[in-house]
């Protein structure tokens, strides 16, 4: 069967010339399509790609003439998989600081900082988490090692896709935020600090929006905040931009959860180990949850309720989650840790769900991305098994209509090495 | 597993000649191995195997030997990897694939006297990437820049495309003693050993001067000063005399007894006081190579060459009569206060003096154009009125560097029975515009312009961005 | 190998100055348990065989017989595998358990003693907290033997310990039975980062060379001594001082002590091959090894071990060209690969590891079948940890240190139900008398739910 695949796709690469993606028309015939909309699972279904987006997906899509098939041999076809949480398109070897970019260690650069600036589209972290399946994700700042200074906030997350065009697709999807452990020892030492400093920022932002002609005059009190970092926050305090903050231990994510509430925010919670144990409070308050459900380590004194179950309780509770991958260069892991929480109890379709229109729906992308249906930006993958499965790969992958490389550096030296091992 | 070692009286041979005397009765002392130094001096042994060589002639080209010599429309034979044969009348035997040289020179392999390839690797701003250096004492002659090297820096590739076919790789000249050097071949490779030149002599790096002042007296520690250099060669020259004493002594009365403790830094000074390991002596100005020189004949033994050395000039009649190479640049200068005094024609000066003169590059970048940095030196020395060939200035970026590198009996000229490391350049290797279009390390084709199958790219450039469209 | 101590026929001389070379002894004691008959099972023994619908009878603590065609005998415990599969105790060639536990407070970190670039003579036993939570969690993950190592910040870190995978108040109640020691080396980035930053040797991987060789001319010269002691009858008021770094260094010389080196570039490995040549011992395996693919022919004429991952790459800039196929390569190559985890979480589940390095190979032509693959967490990792008489395989006589998956157990679906070491049960995802966890997590919240 795989030899069978490979030929047809093989063939299908001559058949697909040089031409700009927006200027044809696939058609990928013969698939198990899984839409996760409403069509559901279409069997021996055909997805009709024009211009980079999809116009039609069934079981009975007429195909144009002159479009160019493919025939997936009766294999999985699915959304591209959606990492968030992620550093790709920011870093390239984690112990090199100067191919670092997630952080910044400037005190007036806070909410400013804008992980959309700086992507680099050649990082040899894409093509790897591109052979896992992944066609865009949520590049994430995070926090600079200057232990010295009280940094609230990450700053702004951005949406970006793998290939098929500009890497960046959407600045400003989330503002980030550190509570817990972490956010504590940035404001000083304790929870409590850190959240009246929040609040008392959060006051200074909507003192600015009342007051910002004063503010250009001179005639304000003196912020905390730069400039910068008050206009950044606009949009959260508006309700327009949500905080995607990181927390773990359930009283945490209560605190997060009232925070939210009491200031008008939407709130994304990413982590999570104990949320299971307030899945109830996190349903009640539409509260999504990023999580990484391999993460069961009692690694520290806020997680010491991680469990591998999770996942299935969190969406047993009615609550939305997003998967997240293992980090960094280990972004291709994403499939497996859904494949983890399947095995231990999520069902399947919730599991892949997890890692494609869930997320799409979390950072306001699923207008556009993270299902296959008409209208939708044609991002396909073709696997030669279960896609949550460690032992399947994908085939064939679509990135705004764009058919991308199998290849990447590892596999060329793979390549470069398999023959005699040298 | 080696099994390990029983020195059973090594004496005995020659003891035996001699009937009268009885030997002693010396107890055979079970050793192990690592403990005697003199039981496996070569630790690390060369696995470079040379690449098919091919029987071939280039035909027609101008030929700069090496040795002195310039044929024009010469022809080179080359087979088993060795110089066959060169002259102007030679037939090409059956056999021979022949390559055309019209408009072409030819020349030996171009050695490198002085490079970090490897050792201090692209992409050279990662801290990791940095092995150059042991900063962490004033003496390391203990390391082995052998250790540190990584054959996947890509500069050993760029490096090939400019004719480089052997290197000296040296680590860095922040102590007083930097480690030991290590020669290669630059053939791409996975382990290092498979790129070692096989029997080249070891090389102790040696730095006078600012660098390890700098780098000790910045700590407080000594050397501040550069009579704290001083003291420091000649308080480790006198430990190195005394071990090598003991071990002398004990190998002496049959290995019988306790060994004296193995240290392997005096393992290296040793070795340079036995006269099996080159000293290769970073140090620029005039005064300091004399003061160098006075210490190794406090000592006995010869440095090798001086590297750097813009001085040179000042003293090339004394460099000329100890024998001792200078390695250099030609525009290189007044970085800081001992390179203040160089001279473009400090090569060539060191030449006409009748002395052994070499061009390094000591950088990743100058080392791909050995041969322009050789022509500055050349066209600054005839404008000073030193009337150079170029058969002979060949000789700084090739003979001469061999001999410093201690290979000049194996590589270097084109002579027969030589290695063929070859290049054939694509116009007079001294114009700015020669390209090395072909070249040949032991007769292996290693490098052809023509042929993207020889455009290799170290592991690290696999797969990076802009790769495919690298000219 | 033993070379040397093994010369002598002396009677062992009670002294505190000989090298005593079992001072913290095993006090394991397998669980008496009844004999068990596990039927109708996809069975993969580790050997290379495979048995689709296949039996195991385990007894008195050993593997007795498997096969496809075996009558159960009476009195047996019978479990019905039909659907499952079963295969060798997973083995992790590379594990912080206990050293390093969760949660990971400073006061818990007893990885690392970088206080000397040499450090030989620290034990990882005598850090190892048994309490550490993510003993379970392997056990869950079908982990019944681990190799567990001090860290890599030093070029020498100290002894590893290699741990039965029970719960237990004392180290010595976890330790293998007469499992020979490991010395943990480390290569590369790690020692010269730690030492270069505080101006101290190693800062550079000659200065890494170096340092070892330094060790071994030491260490060469203690065994001499010792060597001559014995020689001259073993005087005991003439013996050597006895050096605690050194008597592991000379334990290695002795073929005593197996040496597991942490080294992720090919240069490297092939510099510390000739190192161990030089001084006449031999590295059992090399752990984390991301270029070993480079040199498969090589490392396989060693008959050198690579322990390595099939995800992980990239976080420095040693680790840049680790590929997922390294495993097949060695494999295919006729050498010893070994996945293993070097982490609490992916310790849970080295055979899905095993599973993405096979499938990628898979993909790129080098296919290895489960029956071989499955060699990689088991019987490879016990033959780097010098246990393969005993464990690692399921072969008669063997421990009987079983699991019982759900699933293919290279795929990310399959979940190990039944967990023996010797024949006794000690996980069970059925029963949570077969689930405690340690006694750090009594009482803490968030414990209401079955992991």
């Amino acid at each position: 069967m795989i030899g069978r695949l490979s030929i047809l796709l093989g063939a299908l690469s001559l058949l697909l010339p040089a031409l700009p993606a927006n200027a044809r028309t696939i058609a990928i015939t013969n698939g198990r399509i899984v839409t996760m909309v409403g069509a559901g699972e279409v069997d021996n279904g055909t997805i009709l790609v024009r211009d980079g987006r999809i116009v039609a997906v069934g079981a009975d899509v007429s195909i144009p003439a002159g479009a160019e098939i493919l025939d997936a041999g009766g294999r999985i076809v699915t959304p591209g998989l959606i990492a968030s949480g992620t550093a790709l398109g920011l870093i390239e070897v984690r112990n090199v600081e100067a191919a670092d970019d997630r952080a910044t260690d400037r005190s007036d650069v806070s909410a400013a900082f804008d992980a959309g600036y700086g992507l680099n589209p050649d990082s040899l972290l894409i093509p790897v988490a591109r052979l896992g399946g992944i066609t865009r994700a949520i590049a994430t700042p995070s926090y600079g090692n200057d232990g010295n200074r009280e940094l609230l906030f990450a700053g702004q997350a951005a949406a970006i896709a793998l290939g098929g065009g500009p890497i960046l697709v959407k600045r400003g999807v989330a503002m980030v935020l550190d509570m817990g452990d972490a956010g504590a020892e940035r404001a000083g030492g304790a929870r409590g600090g850190e959240i009246v400093a929040l609040r008392a920022v959060l006051a200074e932002v909507r003192d600015y929006v009342r007051r910002r002609a004063a503010y250009d005059r001179g005639e304000t009190r003196d912020y905390s905040l730069s400039r910068a970092d008050l206009e950044a926050l606009i949009p959260l305090v508006e309700g327009r931009m949500p905080l995607l903050v990181s927390v773990n231990r359930a009283s945490d994510i209560r605190d997060a959860l009232a925070l939210a509430r009491d200031e008008r925010l939407k709130l994304i919670v990413e982590g999570g180990a104990e949320a299971w144990r307030v899945a109830a409070e996190l349903a009640r308050a539409r509260i999504p949850v990023l999580v990484t459900p391999v993460d069961n380590k009692p690694a520290s004194f806020e997680t010491l309720g991680a469990t591998l179950t999770n996942a299935r309780r969190l969406a047993e509770a009615g609550v939305l989650i997003a998967i997240q991958g293992n980090g960094n260069n280990r972004e291709r892991e994403l499939r497996y840790n859904a494949g983890n929480a399947v095995a231990a109890g999520l069902p399947w379709q919730q599991g892949l769900a997890a890692i494609t229109v869930n997320p799409a729906r979390i950072f306001g992308l699923a207008e556009q991305i993270g299902s296959l249906e008409a209208g939708k930006d044609a991002d396909i993958v073709i696997w030669d098994g279960d896609p949550l499965d460690t032992l399947a790969r994908p085939v064939a992958i679509f990135i705004r209509g764009e058919r991308q490389p199998m290849t990447s550096r590892q596999t060329e030296l793979r390549d470069r090495y398999r023959s005699d091992g040298r | 597993m080696r099994p390990f070692i029983l020195i059973l009286l090594a004496g005995l041979a020659a003891c035996a000649s001699n009937q009268a005397s009885v030997p002693p009765a010396v107890t055979a002392v079970q050793t192990r191995p690592g403990i005697d130094p003199f039981a496996d001096s070569d630790p690390f042994p060369s696995s470079y195997r040379p690449g098919p060589s091919m029987k071939f002639a280039i035909v027609g080209a101008t030929i700069l030997t090496g040795t002195g010599s310039r044929i024009d429309d010469g022809t080179l034979l080359v087979s088993d990897g060795k110089i066959e044969a060169l002259g102007t009348d030679l037939a090409v035997p059956a056999g021979y694939s022949r390559i055309d040289g019209r408009d072409r020179w030819v020349s030996p392999g171009v050695i490198d006297a002085h490079s970090h390839l490897g050792v201090w690797s692209q992409p050279e701003t990662v801290e990791a990437q940095s092995d150059v250096n042991e900063l962490t004492d004033p003496n390391t002659a203990q390391v082995w820049a052998e250790h540190s090297l990584w054959p996947q820096d890509p500069g050993f590739d760029a490096a090939r495309e400019a004719g480089v076919t052997t290197l000296l790789i040296l680590p860095g000249s922040g102590n007083l003693f930097g480690g030991r050097t290590v020669t290669v071949k630059n053939v791409p490779v996975t382990a290092v050993r498979d790129m070692k030149f096989p029997g080249a002599p070891y090389g102790l790096k040696i730095a006078c001067g600012e660098n390890p002042k700098r780098t000790y007296g910045g700590r407080g520690r000594s050397p501040a000063t550069r009579m704290g250099n001083v003291a420091g060669y000649r308080r480790a020259w006198i430990d190195a005399a005394d071990y090598a004493r003991r071990w002398e002594a004990w190998r002496k009365a049959g290995g019988a007894g306790d060994p004296p403790r193995r240290d392997l830094q005096m393992d290296t000074l040793a070795g340079v006081l036995r006269g099996e390991i080159l000293v290769q002596n970073h140090c620029y100005r005039a005064d300091e190579m004399a003061n160098m020189i006075d210490i190794a004949r406090e000592f006995g033994f010869r440095i090798r060459a001086f590297h750097h050395s813009n001085e040179a000039y000042k003293v090339a009649p004394l460099l000329v009569r100890e024998d001792i190479c200078a390695a250099t640049w030609t525009s290189w200068w007044g970085y800081k206060m001992e390179v203040f005094d160089a001279i473009e024609e400090n090569a060539a000066i060191v030449h006409a003096a009748g002395g052994c003169a070499i061009i390094h590059s000591d950088d990743n970048l100058v080392g791909q154009r050995l041969n322009q940095e050789a022509a500055a030196a050349l066209s600054a020395g005839r404008r000073a009125g030193l009337d150079i060939g170029e058969a002979e200035a060949i000789k700084w970026f090739t003979a001469n560097s061999a001999k410093a590198l201690g290979i000049a009996d194996r590589t270097g000229s084109l002579e027969p029975g030589k290695n063929a490391d070859v290049v054939l350049w694509s116009a007079n290797p001294f114009s700015i515009y020669a390209r090395a279009d072909r070249v040949w390390i032991d007769g292996a084709a290693v490098f052809d312009r023509g042929d993207p199958g020889y455009r290799r790219h170290s592991d690290f450039l696999v797969g990076q961005p802009g790769q495919g469209r690298r000219p | 190998m033993g070379l040397v101590f093994a010369l002598s026929s002396a009677t062992p001389v009670p002294s505190a100055a000989q090298p005593v070379t079992n001072p913290f002894p095993s006090t394991y004691r397998p669980t008496v348990s009844a004999p068990l008959a596990i039927t109708g099972a996809h069975i993969l023994t580790g050997t290379g065989a495979e048995f689709v619908r296949g039996t195991i009878l385990v007894r008195d603590g050993r593997v007795e017989q498997v096969g496809e065609a075996i009558a159960v005998p009476e009195g047996y415990v019978r479990i019905d595998g039909s659907g499952k599969w079963v295969t060798p105790g997973i083995i992790d060639a590379h594990s912080h358990l206990g050293v390093g536990p969760a949660p990971s407070t400073p006061s818990h970190q007893d990885t690392n003693e970088a206080v000397s670039p040499n450090t030989a003579e620290v034990w990882a036993e005598h850090s190892v907290w048994p309490q550490d939570p993510q003993f379970r969690l392997a056990r869950a993950g079908g982990v019944t033997t681990l190799l567990v190592l001090p860290g890599s910040s030093n070029l020498i870190n100290g002894r590893s310990v290699t741990l039965k995978n029970v719960p237990a108040t004392t180290t010595q109640e976890m330790k293998f039975p007469e499992a020979p020691y490991g010395l943990k080396l480390a290569c590369g980035e790690n020692p010269k980062r730690t030492y270069g930053s505080r101006g101290r040797s190693p800062a550079t991987r000659m200065g890494v060379a170096a340092g070892f060789r330094r060790a071994w001319i030491d260490a060469a010269a203690y065994a001499r001594q010792w060597d001559k002691w014995k020689q001259d009858g073993a005087d005991p008021a003439a013996a050597p001082k006895r050096d605690l770094a050194l008597d592991s260094l000379a334990g290695v010389l002795n073929g005593e002590i197996l040496v597991q080196q942490h080294c992720y570039r090919a240069d490297e490995m092939a510099t510390m091959i000739d190192i161990a040549q030089e001084f006449g011992f031999r590295i059992r395996a090399f752990h984390h090894a991301s270029e070993a693919y480079k040199i498969a022919p090589l490392l396989a004429a060693e008959d050198i071990c690579v322990a390595t991952w099939a995800s992980s790459w990239g976080s420095k800039m040693e680790a840049l060209d680790a590929i997922e196929e390294n495993a097949p390569i060695i494999q295919r190559a006729g050498g010893c690969a070994i996945i293993h985890s070097d982490d609490g979480l992916l310790g849970q589940r080295l055979n899905q590891e095993a599973g993405i390095a096979m499938t990628a190979g898979r993909i790129a032509g080098i296919d290895t079948s489960r029956a071989e693959a499955i060699k990689w967490i088991t019987a490879n990792p016990a033959k780097a940890m010098g246990i393969a008489d005993r464990t690692g395989t399921l072969e008669p006589g063997r421990m009987g240190d079983v699991v019982l998956w759900s699933a293919d157990p290279f795929s990310v679906y399959a979940l190990a139900e039944k967990v023996w070491i010797d024949g006794a049960l000690v996980w069970d995802r059925a029963d949570p008398r077969y689930q405690q966890p340690s006694d750090f997590l009594l009482g803490q919240p968030g414990q209401d739910f079955t992991r």
